[in-house]
C-alpha cells in the first residue's frame, strides 16, 4: 500500500570557524584604464564567491560590475583567507572586500583632492566618476583617473581585512562559547509517499525557506537551496558508506553502491524561497547559511515517513530495509 | 548608485564551467610529467615490520619511490596534526598510506607497487566506538581511544539546571538517533600536480578549499618557508568539505622535491571513496523535559562521534555540534556531553554542515516526538520554543537577527498550510 505523509524540520547555522578567529583579507587595485582587479584568497568551490565578492566591490565603488575582475590564483598574489568552509566566505570575505573598496575610495578621494585643489571631503566617487560635489566642471571619469594615477607614478591599492573577533576557547566547566559570527535559519516541509510493500520512499514535494540576512545573489541562493536539497535527500534516504556499521563489511566502493541523489531523483515539486532579517555585522546584512541547505530535507523526510506510516525511523538513512523492519516490528 | 547586491547576476565563471573552458587541475599536462600511485595498508590495524621498496625502484619506467623516510619536515598534518603523510610504523585504518611510486604512467606505477615488499604484523582492530570506549579495548591510539578536550573526555555544555527542569516537566521524552558515514562524492576527485619551477621553488596545483590553511601544513611537512612554495588553486570541481583536508598535495609535493620532475597524483573514484576523509557517524541520546503547553524546559544530549583512526577535524566537529545540538530553541536548561572516539576506520573530518547537520537530524526527530508526546502540532512546538531576538544559546551566546519564525511562516505559506492565528501573530522580535 502507498501511504502519504508530511513532515517538517527547522534549523539554524552559524557562519565561520567554531570559536571565531578566522580572518580574511582583500585587495583592490585601480588599473590604468579605470578598471579594477579584486584579489582575494577565498576558493570558489562552486558556491559563487567570485561572483558575489565582485557584486559587493562594484556597489561599494559604484562602478560597473564588468569593470572588476576577481583573482585568487595562488598564495603569491592572493591575500590570506582562512578558507572556504563553515559558510564563512560571504560573511568574512564579503566584509573584507567592502573594507578594501572603502579604503580604495578614500585613496582615490585623497588623490583627487590634490588634483582638484579641494578638501577630500568635497570629493565624491560615484557613478564610475570622480568629481567635486556641486562643481560640474571638476569631474573625471574613472578611466581618466586610472590613467592619470598610474601613468603619473602613483599606485592606488585598497586593502581590507575582517575578523569576527579573536579566537575563543570553550570554558571547560560550563562550555561557555560566545563567538558566533551570525546565525541563519531555515524551515523545510516534505511530502512523501511510502510504499509499505517495498519500503521505498518517494519525495513528492519539498518546500525549503532559508533566512539569510540578505541574499547577495538570488540565483546563487536558488542553486544552493536546490543543490543542498539533493544532498539532504541523500542524507535522509540513501547515503551510507558503511551499511553494516559499525563494521566495515560491505563498505561502499564507488558511486554504484554509494547512492547519491541525481537529477532524476529530485521531487517533482521543488519550492524554495528566502527571507531576510539583516545581520548588523554582515556585509549589507548578509549571513552565512549555505551548509544548512543540506541539513533540513533529511529530518523533514523522516518526519514525513512517520506521518505516513506511523513508525519512527530513528537511524539515517531511512532505507527500504529499515522501513520494512520498522513496520514489521510495529505489527509484531 | 550601483546596486548589484541582491540581483540575480550570472555566475562569473559559470559559462566557462558549462562549456568546458575552465581548466581544472587534472587538465594540466606538463612536459615529462610522471604519475603517482600510492601503496596503502591492506589491513585495518597493524605494525609495519619490514618495508623494502628496492625492487620497485629498479623497475623500468619508475622515477622514484617515497616513504616516511622521505619527509624532510614533520610527518604529520591535519587541523589537529596527528596523521602521518606516510605511516612509518603503526597502521590505524585500511587504506593508510605507506609508500608512493612515480612512474611514466599509472599502470607502470601500479605494477611497481606490487613489487614493494611489505610485512605487516596484523593486530585486532576495533570498529565500534562503544566497544572502543570499554576498558581493555584494542588501542587505536597509544594515548587512549577517547579524545581529551579541555573539559576532559567529554565536551561539556552546562546551561541552567537540567535536573530542576526535569523535575518541573509534565512529560519526559527520550530518544536515540544515529546518522551514517557520508562521502562528499564531488564531481572532481582529489588531484595534485607538483613541479620545481624556474625559480627553484616547489609549485603545486591544488584543489584545496583553503589555500592558506593548507599552505601552513605543507610548510611543516616540507620544512620550507611559505615563500618557497607556490601554491596555485582557486578553481575546484566541488568539495563539500572533502578538500578541507589535504589528500594529494603532500604526496605530490614530496615526490617532486625528491625526484625534481613534474608529477601528478590523482584519485580514481574508488580511491576517492575508500581513502578520503568522511562525514563521521554519530549516535545521539536525547532526554527532554516538556510542559504540556509545548515548552521544552530541559534538554539533555549525549553524543558519540566516531572519528576513525585520526583526529582530523573530528574533535572540532564535536565542539561545533555541541554548541547547537540543542536546536534553535530557547531552552532554559541544557546539558550536553560530546564524546569523540577513535576507531580503526578511515579518518572522519569535515563535510558540509560540520556536525551541525547531524545534530539537526537528531534534534528534529526528537522535537517531532516531543510534539507527539504532548499531543501538539509540531508547528506549535517549533513556534513556541523558537529563539527570539536576544535569547541565549546553550553556550551563552546571544541570538542576533533571529529569523526562524519568519522562515517557518513563509515555508508554511508555500506548502499551503494554514497556520493558526496565534502562531501567525508571533515574531522573532519578541515573545
Amino acid at each position: 500500500m502507498k501511504k502519504r505523509g508530511i513532515g517538517i524540520a527547522v534549523g539554524t547555522h552559524p557562519a565561520g570557524l567554531k570559536g571565531g578567529g578566522d580572518p580574511s583579507q582583500a585587495q583592490i587595485r585601480l588599473k590604468p584604464d579605470g578598471t579594477f582587479d579584486l584579489l582575494n584568497g577565498a576558493v570558489d568551490i562552486g558556491q559563487g564567491c567570485k561572483t558575489i565578492l565582485r557584486q559587493l566591490a562594484a556597489d561599494e565603488l559604484d562602478v560597473p560590475l564588468e569593470n572588476i575582475t576577481h583573482q585568487n590564483i595562488d598564495t603569491d598574489t592572493g591575500p590570506m583567507c582562512t578558507g572556504t568552509f563553515a559558510s564563512r566566505v560571504t560573511f568574512m570575505d564579503g566584509n573584507a572586500v567592502l573594507a578594501a573598496a572603502a579604503d580604495l575610495k578614500k585613496k582615490i578621494r585623497d588623490w583627487a583632492a590634490e588634483y582638484f585643489e579641494c578638501s577630500p571631503a568635497d570629493v565624491e566617487v560615484a557613478n564610475n566618476k570622480v568629481f567635486v560635489k556641486g562643481v560640474p566642471e571638476k569631474s573625471l571619469s574613472m578611466a581618466e583617473v586610472g590613467a592619470m594615477v598610474n601613468w603619473g607614478g602613483k599606485f592606488l591599492v585598497g586593502t581590507g581585512a575582517y575578523t569576527p573577533g579573536p579566537g575563543q576557547q570553550f570554558d571547560p566547566e560550563t562550555g561557555k562559547m560566545t563567538a558566533i559570527a551570525s546565525l541563519a535559519f531555515g524551515c523545510c516541509v516534505a511530502e512523501v509517499e511510502v510504499d509499505t510493500e517495498t519500503g521505498v520512499v518517494d519525495v513528492l514535494k519539498l518546500v525549503q525557506v532559508f533566512e539569510v540576512g540578505k541574499a547577495m545573489n538570488r540565483l546563487l541562493c536558488k542553486g544552493q537551496n536546490n543543490g543542498g536539497a539533493m544532498m539532504g535527500i541523500g542524507f535522509g534516504l540513501t547515503e551510507n558508506v558503511c551499511p553494516y556499521y559499525p563494521t566495515m563489511d560491505f563498505a561502499v566502493q564507488d558511486l554504484t553502491d554509494y547512492v547519491i541523489t541525481t537529477a532524476a531523483d529530485m521531487p517533482p515539486v521543488m519550492v524554495e524561497d528566502i527571507v531576510e532579517v539583516p545581520h548588523p555585522n554582515g556585509p549589507r546584512g548578509a549571513k552565512g547559511y549555505s551548509e544548512m541547505t543540506a541539513s533540513l530535507a533529511g529530518p523533514a523526510i523522516l518526519n514525513a515517513i512517520h506521518n505516513a506510516i506511523g513508525v519512527w525511523i530513528t537511524d539515517y538513512p531511512a532505507t527500504p530495509e529499515r522501513i520494512l523492519k520498522a513496520l514489521e516490528a510495529a505489527h509484531a | 548608485m550601483a546596486e548589484y547586491v541582491g540581483q540575480p547576476v550570472l555566475r562569473y565563471d559559470g559559462i566557462g564551467h558549462v562549456t568546458a573552458r575552465t581548466r581544472y587541475v587534472d587538465d594540466i599536462q606538463l612536459p615529462g610529467m610522471l604519475y603517482i600511485k600510492v601503496l596503502t595498508s591492506p589491513v585495518h590495524k597493524g605494525i609495519i615490520r619490514h618495508l623494502d621498496t628496492s625492487a620497485a625502484e629498479r623497475m623500468p619506467g619508475v622515477a622514484g619511490v617515497i616513504t616516511a623516510k622521505d619527509v624532510p619536515g614533520k610527518n604529520a598534518y591535519g587541523l589537529i596534526p596527528d596523521q602521518p603523510v606516510f605511516t612509518p610504523e603503526h597502521i590505524r585504518y585500511k587504506g593508510e598510506r605507506i609508500a608512493a611510486v612515480a612512474a611514466v604512467d599509472e599502470d607502470t606505477a601500479m605494477e611497481a607497487l606490487e613489487k614493494i615488499k611489505l610485512d605487516i604484523e596484523e593486530q585486532e582492530p576495533v570498529f565500534d566506538p562503544f566497544k572502543a570506549m570499554e576498558p581493555g579495548a584494542p588501542l587505536v591510539r597509544p594515548e587512549g581511544n577517547v579524545w581529551e578536550f579541555n573539559s576532559g573526555k567529554t565536551r561539556k555544555i552546562r546551561f541552567g539546571d537540567v535536573e530542576k527542569g526535569f523535575a518541573e516537566a509534565d512529560v519526559i521524552v527520550e530518544g536515540t538517533y544515529t546518522t551514517a558515514t557520508n562521502d562528499h562524492a564531488p564531481m572532481e576527485p582529489q588531484v595534485s600536480v607538483a613541479y620545481i619551477d624556474e625559480t627553484d621553488r616547489l609549485a603545486i596545483y591544488t584543489v584545496s578549499q583553503d589555500l592558506y590553511f593548507h599552505l601552513g601544513m605543507l610548510t611543516a611537512i616540507f620544512n620550507l618557508p611559505m615563500n618557497k612554495i607556490r601554491y596555485i588553486g582557486g578553481t575546484v570541481g566541488g568539495g563539500f568539505g572533502s578538500k578541507n583536508d589535504i589528500h594529494c598535495d603532500h604526496v605530490a609535493g614530496l615526490m617532486a622535491l625528491k625526484i625534481r620532475k613534474p608529477v601528478k597524483y590523482r584519485h580514481t573514484r574508488r580511491e576517492e571513496t575508500a581513502y578520503t576523509t568522511k562525514r563521521g557517524p554519530w549516535t545521539f541520546y536525547f532526554k527532554d523535559g516538556v510542559k504540556k503547553d509545548g515548552r521544552i524546559i530541559a534538554r539533555y544530549v549525549k553524543t558519540v562521534h566516531d572519528t576513525g583512526g585520526y583526529a582530523g577535524m573530528g574533535p572540532y566537529v564535536v565542539d561545533k555540534n555541541s554548541i547547537l545540538v540543542a536546536g534553535p530553541y530557547a531552552i532554559p536548561n541544557v546539558w550536553v556531553d560530546g564524546i569523540c572516539v577513535f576507531t580503526n576506520k578511515p579518518p572522519c573530518s569535515s563535510m558540509r554542515g560540520f556536525g551541525i547537520i547531524n545534530g539537526t537530524a537528531a534534534d528534529q526527530l526528537q522535537t517531532a516526538r516531543v510534539a507527539e508526546a504532548i499531543g501538539k502540532d509540531p508547528w506549535e512546538v517549533h513556534f513556541i520554543n523558537a529563539w527570539r531576538e536576544g535569547d541565549l544559546g546553550a553556550t551563552q551566546f546571544k541570538v542576533e537577527a533571529a529569523g526562524l519564525i519568519e522562515a517557518m511562516k513563509r515555508a508554511a505559506e508555500l506548502a499551503g498550510i494554514e497556520l493558526p492565528a496565534h502562531l501567525k501573530a508571533m515574531s522573532s522580535r519578541g515573545r
